[in-house]
């Protein structure tokens, strides 16, 4: 593509939560505009990795570098590197006691520095585009669980990242909401949003994903196109895996 | 027979109740209630005028009524003892708004995270160990009559500065702790994600987590508030001529108790709203909560 540093370069990434290693040596690079999916079963270690991305975790060895600049290096400001890297968790955590309109305010004005009125501005602007104009003065608890989800991203879009982080985002959604979330992950793929997206709809990854990367006990076992990872993959394990997806009826 | 109101009954005589058995099953539950209510009252009465019965039939009855219950000198005293009440009030409303500050800058100072803050850390924890551990009369005591007795420069020698200081120090020991457990009682999943959105430690801890810890912990704060409105009769002990020490002086002059009797009703005037506030809002989060996780 270009000559500009790839959006994300992870390298030899190893991340212990006292005796157990989640992860045991990560390589991953990502592409701007690219949208790479994790897959892999429960404690595989694809959440952990998202979390290492935006230093929510400290590491135990390895780098992380965004856009070439090591954000894992000692002095460096993890305030100014999460402005850079959105994230959007399982449950949410939106501010349940502020409106949609200040959860996804707050950032923008605090951090950012914008007065209110601009900050509310493209918040309003924001939300109109993910269809929660309507629920701006609301609180998160009179929202549903779609419309929530919804707000998180808008939330984490409203810093402008350069990279987003996609947690799992329809694990805690009932089923029939969670086409309206996956909906707006499409669009942003569209418009050449980078994403890391750990998920268990692996429907929504072949759709989606320029490459899917099968997470298994803390390494990357396998990674391709979709059409390689999910029809024909090489290692057993990940065949393993997606016929227990398979079995239950979520491919 | 229709003790609640609403229509007259006519289902008992025209047979199965044309509205429905739903209908049928309200007027029931009510009718249970209304009995509840009754049987409440009359064991009430009962249980109380035995009671009475006992105290007003007890060999020491009549001096005791001309001690503690001596209704001319109650009714003399209750203006002089309200004017000194104002005292109490000035203390308690004074201290509480220095204890709601110091006692959250402590649960904050407990909070810091890292080695190089450990001092603060540590600090706030024995200040907030050692003053619990204080009977306040003490405190009281040592601050009220020995600091001002050091002479120091600059230092003020008045006594309600002095019981103002001592009633701070005292109670933001208990408020920190309250505010403390609020602070934990915030999921971190919230400080997660304000700091995934590049907000800084204070940001996050500043407009996420301490706007719900302060307002989860409204009721325990306000049992606080009650505490201190009861303990400023202890700065009596240091000059200060509020209600108690009012009574006492009352009470030496008339060789009689009334006037104590008189500063319990005032407190009980006083404090018992609050307390009933205190309920109402602890019930209210209640509801609150349960219909969070209906929705």
């Amino acid at each position: 593509m270009t000559d500009r540093a790839p959006a994300l370069i992870v390298e030899g990434l190893h991340k212990s939560f006292g005796k157990l290693e989640v992860l045991r040596g990560i390589d991953l690079t990502v592409d701007e505009h690219e949208v790479v999916c994790l897959i892999g079963a429960s404690g595989s270690g694809k959440s952990t990795l998202l979390r290492c991305i935006n230093l929510l975790e400290p590491i135990d060895a390895g780098r992380i570098l965004v856009e070439g600049e090591e954000i894992t290096a000692r002095k460096v400001d993890v305030d100014r590197i999460r402005r850079r890297i959105g994230i959007v968790f399982q449950a949410f955590n939106l501010f349940p006691h502020m409106s949609v309109l200040d959860n996804v305010s707050l950032a923008p004005r605090k951090v950012l520095k914008r007065p209110r009125a601009e900050a509310e501005g493209e918040a309003v602007a924001l939300l109109e585009r993910f269809g929660l104009a309507d629920k701006r003065a609301e609180y998160p608890d009179r929202l549903s669980g779609g419309q929530q989800q919804r707000a998180a991203i808008v939330r984490a879009l409203a810093m402008q990242p350069d990279l987003l982080l996609l947690d799992e985002i329809t694990s805690a959604l009932d089923p029939e909401l969670v086409a309206e979330v996956l909906d707006v992950i499409r669009e942003l793929a569209a418009g050449g949003m980078t994403m890391v997206i750990a998920t268990h709809e692996m429907g929504f990854a072949r759709d989606i994903a320029n490459r899917i990367c099968f997470l298994d006990a803390g390494r990357i076992l396998e990674q391709g196109p979709p059409g390689t990872i999910l029809v024909a993959p090489r290692e057993e394990r990940t065949q393993r895996f997606l016929q227990r997806i398979t079995d239950a009826g979520r491919l | 027979m229709s003790l609640v109101g609403g229509p007259p009954d006519t289902g008992l005589i025209l047979g199965p109740d044309p509205r429905g058995p739903r209908r049928a099953r309200d007027r029931e539950n009510r009718q249970l209630a209304v009995r509840s209510t009754l049987i409440a009252i009359v064991s009430s009465i009962v249980f109380f005028g035995l009671l009475g019965w006992i105290v007003a039939n007890s060999p020491g009855w009549p001096a005791f009524q001309r001690a503690f219950l001596d209704p001319e000198l109650f009714a003399k005293t209750i203006p002089r003892l309200a004017e000194a009440f104002w005292v109490n009030v000035q203390l308690f409303l004074l201290a509480e708004v220095f204890i709601l500050a110091f006692g959250l800058l402590l649960a904050v100072m407990r909070s810091l995270p890292g080695p190089v803050l450990f001092p603060l850390r540590a600090m706030a924890t024995v200040y907030v160990d050692g003053f619990r551990a204080l009977p306040g009369i003490l405190v009281i005591y040592m601050l009220g009559l020995g600091i001002p007795r050091l002479g120091l420069p600059g230092v003020p020698k008045d006594e309600f500065f002095w019981a103002i200081v001592t009633l701070t120090l005292l109670y933001s020991a208990y408020v920190s702790e309250v505010y403390r457990a609020g602070i934990d009682s915030v999921h971190p999943s919230q400080e997660a994600a304000a700091r995934s959105l590049g907000l800084s430690r204070a940001q996050s801890l500043r407009y996420v987590v301490l706007p719900q810890a302060v307002r989860r912990v409204i009721p325990p704060l306000l049992n606080d508030f009650i505490g201190l409105q009861k303990d400023t009769v202890l700065v009596s002990f240091i000059g200060i001529v509020e209600i108690f020490r009012t009574a006492q002086i009352i009470s030496a002059a008339t060789f009689n108790y009334t006037p104590y009797v008189a500063v319990a009703v005032v407190f009980l005037v006083v404090t018992i709203p609050l307390a009933r506030l205190v309920d109402w809002l602890i019930s209210r989060d209640r509801r609150r909560a349960a219909a969070g996780r209906a929705a």
